[in-house]
């Protein structure tokens, strides 16, 4: 029996206060593709991060091909055969994809002779393969599935028998995926190992010989392809029962005037690759709507627009009678105006000022209202700290030091201050509370508290929007739910429809599409 | 700047500011031993030049006064997210505007009119010379360090066509123009004290003293006190939580290089209205370069810039002083300190974290208190 | 036109950009390994007092050069270890390294030879003289290419013919080994030079290296070619005007060449335009030399604000790399 390609023993990591990796065990045999599943935030892109040599493990140990190794670096990764392509491309732009491929691997001191000596076996290599590049274009100008072969023919121009591929479908469109495909089974074919990290069952259940599905940093299933459906491998992803149920005794929602009307909004990024398509959807007065799917399926950029942050390239929004065309959007400020309220996904990078003392970012946002500003540009220093110690009380948020600076806080502490600010502004008693992963790096108690907050919230007659990779907090909160996929609303689903199954497989992209 | 290392207050604010000037004054004193002087001998006699007469101390806070503006120059823009380079240009275009405003409407009215309106014009004309590369940052992209180093060149060239083609003092020999008219003479100090009874050696130090704290207890207030100032250090911290807070970055871009720019403008108030009492070429004479060395030990504050301006007016009388009395000893070793200064406590003010942050763990092992 | 004059113009325009070539080549090598500098003006200072006060010293001109070179390149690694190793600002970096040269150049030279900051002129023997004067008298004879070539381009000391081939060589180095594309990809992308194994920290301290080799090099220029002495401040805004350059030929050594021979030009013609008198259409008067000497200024300003085609820098330039995922 031939040694695995790839072996790793008990590896733990930890950043911080989060356990990113506990006691992994991995077996990938030799010349196959084994896929390792999970949500965001399960550990997965942590653990490969440790075999390419980015990071090193605090416990376990490494085999490959059999052998016992230590990766301190990306270089010794390389020289052991493995290579990895990255979800966010590692290319020079301004380079011709020949120059990408070259970079640290040249053959010799001179360039032209080093092309010259590389451009044989390359071309021998994408026939063999079929990943079709154009070497000799600056990657600037080549399209992003053109990019990712590139990407790959680097990997495989320097030697990798064990390939490590990160959301390689994360940006393609469904042909392109099945061309990607293709030229996978022809490497595993041909002997490559293939570990393809994702969140798409579908992809796993189409190309993959085993699977390894992680959750919140441990191992939960691991096992032939041939043994497992999709229903089951949803199941584990997604995790069982939640364990934050809904409330005893939950209000049955009775959704009210619709607050706030989205129509169509389509946005594509500086790579061409459309975000957002054509999504619509209507929030109303006495509901949390909960948005769930992996991150980077667009429920940032949604979020986004609806706030004001960022503005789509086509589509409509209606905010309490006036409505905004992406010509002349709506901006924060005029959003808290109009009674929105807005809890962003990253509070650090915009949710808060770090360095200011918590009084100060207590009142980022509402610093002109009236109550804070007084006359001549001076600021109301004593009813700032006031109102911060009201929202410190009223939610109790530790420790009760308005002078502190922000980023003393512990993550907790910190969202629920960021939510206090948003929630008890009196400028515009929010009847539209927009928030984005809210207990993100909170601690249990805290989960608890403002999940209780957002449910008031929709009790006293507002709509709450909840963007979360969680499902569970998800399945907690809403009345009902959207899962995004790629940009699209994939489904939607009331409370009571919400099975793990049907939802995972929503977001694993397995929805009843038009087949590949 | 760097990556900051996790350290205690206490030893962020006080202790490694104090370990960086060390350093740089470490260096120094080598180089003032290899230069065959003595440094515990310079040091003394830099002290007693700087602080210990009526006169010395009176040029010391003369040259305070210069740095105190172009240091909360550097301050404000730093604040804002801007790193300013260009008080050079911006003082010298401020000593244009206090200059034009003196000869123009100096012989019409008197002081209480003409100086408000010189210390005015020295700040809208030194707002307007840091304004251009700060539209330039906001709207074109432009990188601010390179075009304020551009504009200090112009601003070079430009009053030097001006002094010799068109403000020129037809009747005198030097690059300058004609004297200021009465009205136009900032009080010096000395005239002041004798005003009030007490005799005091005359000296450039003038009213613009006042002047200088003045413009440190405003940017005070206005940064942490204002809305506009709030606003201002939103952005400086964070460009996107400033988004976020519906402040709009560009307008604060402008704002912080316009205020930047006219506190730099004052050191024309100071030299020409205060000492000079006409306008020439070389006034300036570095104090913006000064203003950055100053803005970085101050740690960007009100109060430390007020310190630091001080330690530099020291350096420079000081080290007049010690030309006279050391054959050896120019003012340029001053150049040198300051340079140091910048390179221990600006570049490089972070590579003594880890040492330190070391020295806290060990004391404070023994003490068994936990730190967050 | 006069041949003489363009001969003349020629010359003093090469004489005038040598030292600008080598500080725009140099800034070229940092800038484009993510470095930025703008300690050049520091780095030529403190070299031309090396080689001026080593000269003086020693009467030895390789030691001169040599001196020049190892201050150019001592500037440099500290440049490095304060910026690649240890992440300080690079732009207050530079601003100190100006500072403390500028002091130190003269304390050092008040110390050594009382001359207040002045180095002792030196002999012709410590000197670069002019090469190739032989071929330039024989084709003074000659009509229009005598004047412009013999006059022009004839002549000069072996440090601006060395300028104009470094031009070539570090084009060279840049764009057709494998240490340029590993430093230019530096500048735009390190992580994905990290990740495909190489040192980012090494690259970029090879490339502060020459940048120090090529700064010692202009300063060694002003001292042993053009005056006879290191005089204090003697470079004067060069520094600066190299890095306008530079900007100016959008951080390529072609491009580089081409900006620092027109500022050449510009200083050149400065003298001599003086005085002469400008059309009435253009307001009469005559052409101001502020105007010609703050031209480079302002032409680096306009392209900057991308009214002259755009400018891009290298993606990754003036940010510490720092390893975090």
């Amino acid at each position: 029996m031939t040694a695995p390609a790839v072996r790793m023993d008990g590896i733990s990591k930890r950043f911080g206060a989060v356990q990113a990796n506990r006691a992994v065990n991995l077996m990938v045999a030799a010349g196959t593709a084994h896929g390792i599943v999970g949500e965001n935030g399960a550990g997965k892109s942590t653990l490969m991060s440790i075999l390419y040599g980015f990071y090193q493990a605090d416990a376990g140990q490494i085999a490959v091909n059999g052998r016992a190794v230590q990766i301190t670096g990306s270089a010794q990764a390389i020289a052991l055969g493995i290579g990895m392509v990255h979800q966010h491309f590692m290319l020079v732009e301004p380079l011709t994809a020949l120059d990408n491929i070259l970079l640290g691997a040249e053959p010799h001191w001179r360039l032209d002779t080093a092309r010259a000596q590389v451009r044989g076996r390359l071309e021998a290599l994408m026939a063999d393969t079929g990943l079709q590049v154009r070497l000799d274009s600056p990657v600037d100008d080549l399209p992003v599935g053109e990019r990712q072969r590139l990407e790959i023919l680097k990997a495989l121009f320097r030697g990798a028998k064990i390939l490590i591929l990160d959301e390689p479908t994360a940006v393609l469109t469904p042909p392109e995926t099945e061309a990607l495909f293709v030229t996978l089974r022809r490497l595993r074919d041909a002997g490559t190992t293939l570990l393809l990290i994702t969140h798409k069952l579908k992809e796993i259940m189409a190309l993959c010989d085993a699977v390894t599905v992680m959750r919140q940093g441990a191992v939960v299933f691991d096992g032939p392809i041939s043994q497992c459906s999709l229903d089951q491998l949803a199941e584990a992803m997604v995790g069982r029962r939640v364990h934050l149920g809904r409330a005893q005794g939950a209000t049955a929602a009775r959704p009210g005037a619709p607050l706030l009307q989205a129509d169509g909004l389509c946005w594509r990024d500086a790579l061409g690759v459309p975000r957002l398509a054509d999504v619509s959807l209507t929030l109303r007065a006495g509901e949390i709507v909960g948005i769930a799917g992996v991150s980077g399926n667009g429920q940032g950029e949604l979020l986004e627009m609806l706030a004001g942050m960022a503005r789509p390239q086509a589509g409509t929004l209606a905010l309490r009678g006036r409505s905004f065309t992406p010509a002349a959007w709506l901006d924060p400020a005029s959003a808290r105006r109009l009674g929105l309220a807005h809890v962003p996904e990253d509070r650090h990078r915009c949710g808060m000022v770090l360095p200011f003392a918590a009084w100060e970012t207590a009142v980022l946002g509402y610093q002109a209202s009236p109550r804070f500003a007084g006359r001549w540009g001076w600021m109301r220093r004593l009813a700032m700290r006031a109102a911060t110690a009201q929202m410190m009380d009223a939610y109790d948020v530790r420790p009760r030091n308005p002078d502190l600076a922000a980023r003393k806080f512990s993550g907790g502490n910190q969202q629920k201050l960021v939510l206090a600010r948003e929630a008890l502004a009196p400028e515009h008693a929010p009847t539209v509370l927009l928030v984005g992963q809210p207990t993100r790096g909170v601690d249990i108690g805290a989960i608890e508290f403002i999940h209780g907050r957002l449910r008031a919230m929709r009790d006293a007659g507002g709509a709450v929007l909840v963007v979360s990779s969680e499902l569970d907090e998800i399945l907690a909160l809403s009345d009902r739910v959207l899962v995004m996929d790629r940009g699209r609303i994939a489904g939607e689903l009331a409370i009571a429809d919400c099975t793990e199954a049907a939802l995972g497989r929503l977001m694993a992209g397995a929805a009843a599409e038009a087949t590949a | 700047m760097s990556q900051p290392v996790e350290l205690p207050r206490w030893m962020d604010v006080g202790l490694l500011p104090l370990v960086n000037l060390a350093l740089a004054l470490a260096v120094a004193a080598i180089v003032v031993a290899v230069v065959g002087l003595n440094p515990l001998q310079v040091l003394t006699l830099l002290a007693k030049g700087a602080f210990g007469s009526a006169a010395g101390l009176s040029y010391t806070l003369y040259y305070a006064t210069t740095f105190v503006f172009t240091g909360l120059a550097v301050a404000v823009a730093f604040h804002g997210g801007l790193f300013n380079i260009g008080g050079e240009g911006q003082a010298m275009l401020g000593g244009l505007g206090c200059s034009l405003m003196a000869l123009w409407a100096g012989p019409h009215a008197g002081p209480a009119l003409v100086l408000p309106l010189m210390v005015a014009a020295a700040m809208v004309f030194g707002a307007a010379w840091a304004a251009v590369p700060g539209a330039l940052q906001a709207w074109r992209g432009s990188h601010v360090v390179i075009t304020t180093i551009m504009f200090n060149f112009i601003a070079s060239a430009l009053l030097a066509w001006l002094l010799v083609n068109v403000l020129k003092d037809p009747g005198s020999m030097s690059v300058e123009t004609a004297a200021f008219p009465e009205s136009a003479h900032l009080p010096g100090m000395h005239q002041l004290l004798g005003a009030l009874g007490i005799d005091w050696p005359r000296t450039p130090l003038n009213l613009s003293l006042l002047l200088a704290v003045a413009a440190a207890v405003l940017v005070q207030l206005f940064l942490w006190r204002s809305r506009a100032g709030y606003e201002l250090r939103a952005v400086g911290f964070s460009p996107d939580a400033a988004h976020y807070g519906g402040i709009r970055p560009r307008g604060q871009v402008m704002l912080a290089m316009g205020l930047s720019g006219a506190l730099a403008g004052l050191v024309g108030i100071n030299e020409l209205a205060g000492v000079q009492h006409r306008l020439l070429l070389d006034f300036v004479v570095g104090a913006g370069f000064t203003g950055i060395a100053v803005s970085l030990i101050g740690r960007n504050h009100p109060v430390g810039i007020v310190l630091a301006a001080l330690l530099f007016g020291a350096l420079f009388q000081g080290g007049a002083e010690l030309a006279f009395e050391i054959p050896g000893f120019s003012r340029d070793m001053v150049t040198t300190l300051q340079g140091l200064i910048v390179l221990f406590s600006g570049a490089m003010a972070q590579v003594a974290a880890p040492a330190l942050a070391q020295l806290h763990r060990v004391l404070a092992r023994p003490a068994g208190a936990a730190h967050g | 036109m006069d041949e003489a004059l363009i001969g003349g113009l020629i010359a003093s325009t090469l004489r005038v950009s040598t030292p600008l070539i080598l500080c725009a080549l140099a800034a070229v090598l940092s800038e484009r390994s993510g470095v930025i500098d703008l300690g050049l003006e520091g780095k030529m200072l403190l070299s031309a007092f090396a080689a001026g006060a080593t000269g003086a010293l020693t009467g030895s001109l390789g030691l001169a050069l040599l001196a020049a070179l190892v201050v150019g390149f001592a500037l440099s690694m500290v440049h490095g270890y304060a910026c690649v190793s240890h992440t300080g600002d690079q732009v207050v970096l530079g601003m100190a390294l100006t500072m403390i040269a500028a002091g130190l150049s003269v304390v050092l030279g008040i110390a050594w030879f009382k001359q207040g900051g002045q180095t002792p002129p030196l002999s012709d023997a410590v000197r670069l003289g002019p090469w190739f004067t032989g071929a330039g008298e024989a084709l003074k004879g000659v009509p229009v290419v005598g004047a412009v070539v013999g006059g022009g381009l004839l002549g000069h000391n072996p440090l601006v013919y060395a300028a104009l081939l470094l031009v070539p060589g570090v084009w060279w180095l840049l764009y057709r080994t494998r240490a340029g594309l590993r430093l230019r990809a530096t500048g735009e992308n390190p992580a994905m030079v990290d990740a495909a194994g190489l040192s980012v920290k090494g690259l970029r301290y090879a490339a502060l290296a020459g940048n120090g080799l090529l700064c010692g090099l202009a300063g060694s220029t002003l001292v042993l070619a053009q005056n006879a002495n290191f005089v204090p401040n003697m470079t004067a805004g060069r520094g600066y005007m190299a890095l306008a350059a530079m900007i100016f030929g959008k951080w390529h050594p072609v491009g580089a060449l081409w900006a620092c021979l027109l500022f050449g030009f510009l200083d050149a013609v400065a003298i001599r335009l003086q005085g002469v008198a400008l059309p009435a259409a253009l307001g009469g008067g005559a052409v101001p030399v502020q105007a010609i000497q703050a031209l480079p200024y302002v032409l680096t300003v306009v392209l900057l604000a991308g009214f002259i085609g755009r400018s891009r820098a290298p993606a990754a330039l003036g940010v510490p790399y720092i390893k975090t995922r």
